[in-house]
């Protein structure tokens, strides 16, 4: 007999399980030895505690927050968090007007910057640029004429903005300011205040109203500008890229450049203000890009943009570009917001709650280990294991995740994994009472367990693949919480599949092959006895069936062998006519 | 337990059959009472509860506290609204912080004077406030388009796999009793529609099809094998595989239960309220009633949307006519008596 190939796959499947573990172990290692992994998995919110940060928007005098706007704000600032890879942040609105922000762990000061720069993003015409010092000397800009370099109608931040800051023109305005462009948008108290302002005056939380002028700086102090009102506002960005500049081949030219995409509205406005703008020279040339009132971006604009689709490039590299795609991406707030107070909170139950869940999982599978003896007997032993194995290796995976994905296990993670226990258990029953059914058809242990096998692989591979979609479902479409249950929901399915495919069979096969198991102990729980096999006369159970190699080869013998006993007896009984009708009281 | 062994034995040979399928009208009938319930209570009762996560609800933060023992504070709240399930937590080095259902006027003033007496604080120093409800509009939003999403993507994968729609019909249409069910024993009793029940009610999507599945992967077997010169109808082929099946479901549903039993059990009496019990309550509920319908609803339509196919129904007509022959005992031998591996021949 072909005894010794299955035993041989057997211990294949149970090595490459074993390579799977000590892979996964290894490659936890490798994380604690390199400083960013652990051994124990990062722990979200409602588990450890974590930060909780309230934000109360910057209100103008008579202005009132609605509710709408606040759940715009509400999405976007989920949106931010999420793409710094937190996950399990809550964000709520409270009493109406207020934001509230809860992080697990202590977030690092670029998740802070995200969130607390939520900030007010608009287009803004530069009237006039300086360097901050009040005895700068300014070179005439409008000697230099920007070279139209780029390829798609692209705009270019101003090389050295102080370079071509232009000598404040003394002028009173004569008539009201005709666009925001307008130079008569200076007044004298303006142009007062910028000639004493000095970048450590910026106040973000008093940003001039959109119809006014602003005084202000670049981010980092270098250069302070007049600015126009509002032009375009940054809710009108639809999106925002980056990526390398492309020539007109399609061959990158290894440059990184900032994509825009605006909606309708934006598009329009900002074809009107390029429009102007690219007919202007020196700073006036030049639009800005506020932040939270802080310039981030003050780009030349080089040709009129029609499509909405503006590229801003300079002395980006992929890091840059990327973040300030990511701010005007996600910059676009239709409030501003100012942190009113940042605390670290301890857990809501905190620690009891993991503690009792820890001990309610240990409860829950005490249980099921009783139950499985108790319905299984030794085989009930095979579960176990089973389990066991399944529990190390979801426990290192969810340890990985959570050091190279940043996942943090919650307590509705951990339900999650308590409920999949039942799950996972559940493959082994389905599997067991397949061979059981075999074993009654009189079939050997040894063929029961794999023509068994090829039956319940089926129906687990069907049934998982169920499970698997409703977890990535509920994964892709659903947030926050929600999220950590499914994902631990199709980690354990999968690794349900692995176990049972590499541990639990591989383990029967084998058993199968063992005296106690093999002659049906009464313990073992595959006492064919017990399980009211067909008596094939003279104390001999048939004897191990060649299994079938392909299914289909002998589907009308199946159907035959499949026909229920009693409806077997019934067969024989018209047979042989009536004259055994005796007969129909066993089994 | 050998006599539970004795019993799996007997319904997989067919001495030990309960006639489900057949009588599917009594399950239908149990069905659509429950459902109305599940539907007509929670209107009489007013609503569902909904979790301070949707509703809103109060907070309360105690600031300078002597303490930072949140005993303390449950005590308070307890004696002056005693079915409050306060979520207690610290804030910051200092601070209490309490979340409770959204309570009255007079309740929040009579809370806050507790706190403070209860924290030795002055009662200037108890804020209370409430907290807005937007889980419900941004998350309820992302499940209910996920659980659309997922019963159109799970309805094709089981009809691809059962190469019947048929089946993934039957199945939906449990899935939905089930979820019915669910949110209206939640509806009726006033339990708390929280994040996390709503977490467990789409596990339940999960866990009914699941059950469905091993199920209907049992009677496509017997159904395709017993093939037409089976002696079985259609729906007696269903039946037998939902009796064989059976042991497997209760073993199944006592292994998933135990687990989930034991959260609850912790959660609701350990730990009084929160993520835990919320999860568990939801699951335990839906895994019984995914059990339920698995095989009292979702097999008995199955037989009964195909039974009026023309190829069944011949079949039904063939296996019926052998019967007849069967217990009329005709001795002229057209069966062929068999042992297990030979053919049964016309």
């Amino acid at each position: 007999m072909a005894k010794s190939s299955p035993t041989k796959k057997a211990w294949r499947s149970l090595s490459w399980l074993g390579v799977i573990i000590v892979g996964l172990i290894a490659l936890n290692g490798v994380g604690v030895a390199t400083g960013g992994g652990s051994w124990t998995p990062k722990l979200a919110l409602d588990l450890e505690g974590g930060t909780q940060i309230i934000l109360a928007p910057k209100l103008e005098s008579g202005q009132t927050v609605s509710s709408e706007q606040l759940n715009q704000a509400v999405s976007i600032i989920r949106q931010r968090i999420d793409s710094a890879g937190v996950s399990e942040s809550e964000i709520n609105t409270q009493g109406g007007q207020n934001i509230v922000v809860s992080i697990p762990g202590t977030p690092d000061d670029a998740t802070l910057n995200r969130i607390e720069s939520s900030a007010k993003l608009e287009f803004r015409p530069v009237l006039m640029a300086d360097v901050p010092s009040a005895d700068s000397v300014g070179s005439d800009g409008s000697t230099e004429t920007p070279a139209p370099e780029s390829t798609d109608g692209a705009t270019d931040p101003a090389a050295d903005p102080a370079a071509e800051a232009t000598e404040a023109p003394i002028t009173t305005p004569t008539a009201a300011p005709t666009d925001a462009g307008d130079l008569n948008n200076i007044t004298p108290e303006l142009q007062e205040l910028f000639n004493s302002f000095q970048c450590a005056d910026i106040d973000t939380t008093n940003v001039a109203p959109a119809d006014q002028p602003l005084v202000t700086c670049e981010v980092d102090g270098s250069v302070k500008y007049i600015l126009g009102p509002v032009e375009v506002s940054g809710e009108n960005i639809s999106d925002a890229s980056n990526g390398q500049v492309q020539t007109q081949s399609g061959a990158t030219t290894g440059e990184w450049a900032v994509n825009i995409v605006f909606d309708g509205t934006g598009s329009k406005a900002f074809a009107d203000v390029t429009t102007r703008l690219s007919g202007l020279t020196g700073v006036q040339n030049q639009f800005a890009i506020v932040l939270d009132g802080s310039v981030i971006s003050a780009p030349r604009t080089l040709a009129v943009i029609t499509d909405g689709k503006p590229q801003i490039t300079g002395s980006f590299d992929q890091d840059t570009s990327k973040a300030l795609a990511d701010q005007l991406k996600f910059g676009a707030l239709p409030i501003s917001f100012t942190v009113q107070s940042q605390d670290t909170i301890s857990a809501t139950l905190g620690s009891s709650q993991l503690q009792s869940g820890l001990i309610a999982g240990l409860i829950g599978l005490i249980l099921v280990v009783l139950y499985s003896l108790a319905q299984y007997r030794l085989l009930g032993l095979v579960t176990i294991a089973s389990l066991t194995v399944a529990g190390v290796v979801t426990y290192f995976l969810i340890t990985l995740l959570s050091w190279r994905e940043g996942y943090r296990l919650s307590l509705a993670g951990v339900a999650g994994l308590i409920v999949a226990i039942g799950i996972t258990a559940d493959s082994f029953i389905v599997y067991f009472e397949r061979v059981r059914d075999e074993l009654r058809d009189g079939r050997g242990l040894v063929s029961a367990v794999e023509s068994g096998w090829r039956r319940a692989i089926r129906t687990i591979l069907a049934s998982d693949a169920v499970n698997f979609l409703a977890a990535a479902v509920l994964f892709v479409l659903a947030v926050g919480n929600v999220r950590g249950f499914a994902l631990t929901l199709g980690l354990t399915t999968l690794v349900d599949l692995l176990v049972v495919v590499l541990f639990t069979h591989p383990v029967l096969q084998l058993l199968a092959r063992t005296k106690f198991f093999g002659d049906g102990h009464k313990l073992s729980g595959l006492d064919p006895r017990a399980l009211g096999a067909v008596y094939r006369g003279r104390a001999q159970f048939q004897g191990p069936a060649p299994v079938p190699g392909k299914k289909g080869t002998s589907a009308s013998r199946e159907a035959a062998k499949r026909q229920t006993i009693a409806e077997r007896k019934a067969a024989e009984l018209i047979g042989s006519g009536s004259k055994s009708s005796t007969d129909g009281k066993d089994s | 337990m050998a006599s539970f062994n004795q019993f799996g034995n007997d319904l997989h040979t067919g001495k030990l059959s309960y006639n489900i399928v057949g009588r599917r009208k009594l399950w239908y009938l149990i069905a659509a009472v429950m459902i109305l319930i599940a539907i007509v209570g929670p209107i009489l009762r007013g609503g569902f509860t909904l979790g301070i996560e949707f509703t809103g609800g109060s907070e309360f933060v105690v600031s300078q506290a002597d303490t930072q023992d949140q005993d303390t504070a449950s005590t308070a709240i307890a004696e002056v609204v005693p079915a409050a399930v306060p979520k207690i937590s610290t804030v910051g080095a200092d601070s209490i912080r309490v979340q409770t259902d959204q309570l009255t006027e007079t309740e929040s003033r009579e809370v806050s004077a507790a706190l403070a007496t209860a924290y030795g604080v002055d009662a200037t120093q108890v804020t209370s406030s409430f907290i807005g409800a937007t889980w419900g509009q941004d998350i309820t939003a992302q499940a209910v388009r996920g659980l659309l999403t997922f019963l159109v993507l799970a309805g094709i994968v089981m009809a691809l796999y059962f190469r019947t729609w048929k089946m993934a019909l039957a199945a939906m249409v449990a899935l939905l009793h089930d979820l019915v069910i669910t949110a209206g024993i939640y509806g009726i009793t006033g339990f708390e529609i929280t994040p996390a029940a709503v977490i467990g009610f789409l596990t339940i999507l999960g866990y009914s099809l699941y059950d469905t599945v091993v199920v209907f992967d049992k009677i496509r077997e017997n159904t395709s094998i017993d093939g037409p010169e089976s002696r079985r109808t259609f729906a007696e082929s269903v039946n037998l595989a939902v009796n064989q099946t059976l042991v497997r479901s209760i073993n199944t549903s006592v292994v998933a239960v135990l687990p989930v039993a034991s959260i609850l059990v912790i959660g609701a009496f350990v730990l009084g309220a929160g993520t835990l019990r919320d999860i568990s309550l939801a699951l335990l509920i839906g895994m019984l009633v995914g059990t339920y319908s698995t095989i009292f609803i979702a097999a008995p339509l199955y037989a009964q949307l195909r039974e009026n196919e023309p190829e069944i129904l011949k079949r039904d007509k063939k296996s019926l006519a052998l019967k007849a022959k069967a217990s009329a005992g005709t001795s002229d031998s057209t069966v062929v008596p068999s042992d297990a591996a030979s053919d049964v021949t016309a």
